[in-house]
């Protein structure tokens, strides 16, 4: 193809890509850099049906003069990014400084509310990613050898937690988990303990939420590889069998080997994915045990009444730079099968 | 729901007919349009204003919904606005002042509020910004016949009262969590801590700044409190929020609510619960702690306010027929909804505890500009001390790191 032709062949994608994609990106780091103006103060009296008490409100001439000249809010450059609702670096090194023991310093790196959610975030992206990828092999491997008559309604139910709304399926699992639901008073009676509480404890709390991303995620990485059983060609199958492999072995040594691309596909999306954990949080109201950076997000632009735009935006950024850094590996590797399939 | 709302529209109409009302609807044809949040009281005034001024208006357009704090800023901005009236509370008017969205309302009071008391002016250095018509606070709701098995004969005036009687009814096997309240965390724990640290007597402010004052021997007091009456919850209540515990108690679980007064009719209505539960639930004024003398909760109200992005005569036509709506007719019709700050309210057992508290003279929500942010950082670190996991004091002083950064952020602090 001529340079030519190729730009004109690529040009409508690529503008599409630049609007919907870059711009936005762009955007959101530019209103990172920047905080809300300095609000002018002033004191007055507030009165209303409980009697009157002196208060403060914002001069709004005077503010609104202020933003006139800088629309954007005031440049703040990085500063942001380094606050202590972000990578607080002096907190870090204060911590490092007065701490004596490792796990004195680690206690207060938990304690802010960065590494809090990335901690958790990190660890649910770590358990439900492997899990979600074998066990979906597992039952693709199995429907596909079910008889011919079970295989579509298997398909259907094992399809079922993927069409539930994320947010609607973690509030189900939230109800049967309550002591009063039905696993939660299961639970309490398997271990014969009433005050056993699945949403009082942290530990508990997070082995409930990786439990429901494997089983929101799971139907995704089964069709996936259901798909891709059905292109193993039969003749490396019954090779395999004609050299005496087991079934073990010829799942191992051909099968896997055939779904790689599809593997690392489908870790390509787990690890975007899980590393936006946010709807189980907010549905199972698991925000005094476990945050995520998407949550944080979130809690920004609507827990205080005005937003806190900068904030938000950093969060973004740097939620952003963590899938890149998560993916790199991925890539990586992608990049080289296509190298060596192309030579 | 809907046929409640269809027989109050026509018992309106009745009244319309019975020409109780000449009401005054300001400019005809204009286009009034409502924000509110969804709840009786709010559908009975909007609803109200619409059987009196719907037809005088070229369109009558009321949006209830849960979200209204969150889209009212957004919604306001444009001029026009999309909206000519928000139905505010305590801090959603300060949200809204922050931005400049609300007009100043007295020359439109002059107009057409001859029946609104004094007393419902939203005054801010004399300019009046909204006018409220009803009150809400959390208070104590407590079940008297659990209460007197366990030997206690009056309703529990002191938090410390509380947790006696908690011990009572624990120790006699009656119930495992006899407390109950709303300790979700986000903006329910931070109001839990606000009422508690004020009926301590605690400033959220240094006086006269935005500088912080939590971290101090009232908050640390307000912490523990807190964490005494946890004892005696369930588990999970750092889970929950207004509807959970409202099951709570319709279920016969909890015998010692702080609950919020709005949930008073339900609970006592007929519906969800049993009679046993219903009628031996008594709600009364929120506790004083720590031989303080001002119930330990925050009032609020909810009220009216105007646009300030709309042309006047739409601003005035929509606050005609809102006002029109706060009659004692109105109030007549839906008296066990809210406790109304008007005319012919008759308070019934559901006012009851609201009553008793603004009358304890508990202080109201702070109308301050940073105050949610205040109550953001409130509600997001607090959590850490109330699992057992860090000290009252370090608790404290994250609550003030988080709010300076954001108050940073925000422009309120340099």
């Amino acid at each position: 193809m001529k340079h030519r032709t190729f730009l004109w062949f690529i040009l409508p994608t690529l503008s599409a890509m630049i609007l919907f994609i870059a711009l936005p990106i762009v955007s959101v780091f530019i209103q990172s850099l920047h905080v809300g103006h300095e609000q002018v103060i002033v004191v007055s009296e507030s009165c209303g049906p409980f009697g009157c008490t002196p208060t403060t409100s914002i001069d709004l001439e005077a503010t609104a003069k202020l933003q006139e000249e800088q629309p954007l809010g005031k440049f703040n450059g990085l500063a942001t990014y380094t606050n202590r609702s972000h990578l607080a670096f002096q907190e870090l090194a204060e911590a490092w400084r007065t701490t004596q023991t490792f796990g004195e310093f680690w206690d207060q790196v938990f304690n802010l509310p960065f590494y809090r959610a990335l901690i958790f975030t990190l660890t649910y992206t770590a358990v439900v990613t492997p899990m979600v990828i074998v066990l979906g092999l597992a039952i693709a491997v199995g429907v596909n050898n079910l008889p011919k008559f079970l295989k579509g309604p298997s398909i259907f139910i094992s399809l079922l937690p993927f069409l539930v709304t994320p947010l609607v399926g973690s509030l189900i699992l939230y109800w049967m988990v309550d002591a009063d639901g039905v696993i939660g008073a299961t639970l309490q009676r398997i271990f014969d303990d009433p005050s056993l509480s699945l949403k009082a404890s942290t530990a508990l709390t997070w082995v409930m939420l990786i439990v429901y991303g494997v089983w929101h995620m799971l139907p995704f990485s089964f069709i996936t590889f259901y798909a891709g059983l059905q292109t193993v060609p039969e003749d490396t199958m019954e090779a395999a069998q004609i050299d005496g492999a087991s079934k073990w072995q010829s799942l191992i040594h051909v099968i896997v080997p055939h779904l790689a691309p599809l593997m690392s596909f489908v870790t390509l999306m787990m690890l975007m994915d899980n590393f936006r954990v946010f709807e189980p949080i907010v549905s199972f109201s698991a925000e005094a045990h476990a945050t995520s950076l998407s949550w944080i997000i979130f809690n920004d632009l609507r827990e205080s009444g005005n937003p806190l735009y900068g904030s938000a935006g950093a969060t973004s950024i740097l939620t952003v730079i963590g899938v890149v850094i998560l993916l790199t590996p991925v890539l990586i590797r992608t990049w080289r099968d296509f190298n060596r399939k192309s030579h | 729901m809907f046929l409640r709302k269809i027989a109050a529209t026509t018992a309106f109409m009745g009244l319309m007919g019975s020409a109780a009302f000449a009401a005054g609807c300001g400019p005809e044809g204009q286009s009034i349009r409502i924000l509110a949040s969804d709840f009786p009281a709010i559908h009975a005034v909007v609803g109200t204003a619409q059987a009196n001024c719907g037809t005088a208006a070229a369109e009558f357009k009321p949006n209830h919904t849960t979200e209204a704090r969150q889209i009212m800023n957004a919604a306001l901005t444009p001029n026009p606005a999309e909206y000519t009236s928000v139905i505010v509370a305590n801090s959603t008017l300060t949200q809204l002042m922050n931005d400049g969205l609300v007009r100043p309302l007295n020359d439109l009071v002059e107009k057409y509020g001859e029946h609104i008391k004094p007393s419902q002016l939203i005054t801010i250095d004399g300019q009046v910004m909204a006018i409220a018509f009803m009150a809400n606070s959390q208070h104590l709701f407590a079940r008297k016949d659990v209460l007197e098995k366990v030997g206690v004969s009056a309703v529990p005036a002191t938090y410390e009262e509380v947790l006696t009687a908690a011990e009572k009814i624990r120790a006699a096997g009656i119930m495992d969590y006899p407390v109950t309240m709303n300790m979700k965390m986000g903006w329910n724990i931070g109001e839990m801590f606000n009422m508690v640290y004020l009926g301590h007597g605690g400033d959220l402010f240094k006086p006269g700044s935005a500088e912080p004052n939590v971290n101090n021997e009232q908050g640390i007091a307000t912490l523990n409190m807190l964490k005494s009456l946890m004892e005696y919850a369930n588990p999970d209540i750092l889970t929950y929020a207004s509807n959970e515990t409202q099951g709570a108690w319709e279920a016969g679980e909890a015998s010692l609510g702080i609950m919020w007064g709005s949930r008073g009719n339900p609970i006592l209505d007929d519906e969800g619960s049993t009679k046993e539960i219903t009628s031996n639930t008594v709600l009364a004024a929120a506790p004083t702690v720590a031989g303080g003398s001002i119930p330990s909760a925050t009032l609020w109200w909810d009220g009216i306010t105007i646009a300030a992005n709309v042309s006047d005569e739409e601003a005035e036509a929509t606050f005609a027929a809102l006002v029109s709506a706060l009659n004692p007719e109105m109030v007549a019709a839906h008296n066990d909804d809210a406790v109304w700050l008007l005319d012919g309210f008759k308070p019934g057992p559901a006012a009851a505890g609201v009553a008793a508290t603004a009358q304890g003279g508990a202080k109201p929500y702070p109308m301050i500009p940073y105050i949610g942010i205040m109550h953001g950082a409130l509600g997001a670190e607090l959590s850490d001390f109330l699992k057992g996991s860090e000290s009252a004091e370090q608790a404290l002083a994250d609550v003030e790191a988080a709010y300076v950064t954001a108050a940073k952020e925000a422009g309120f602090l340099k």
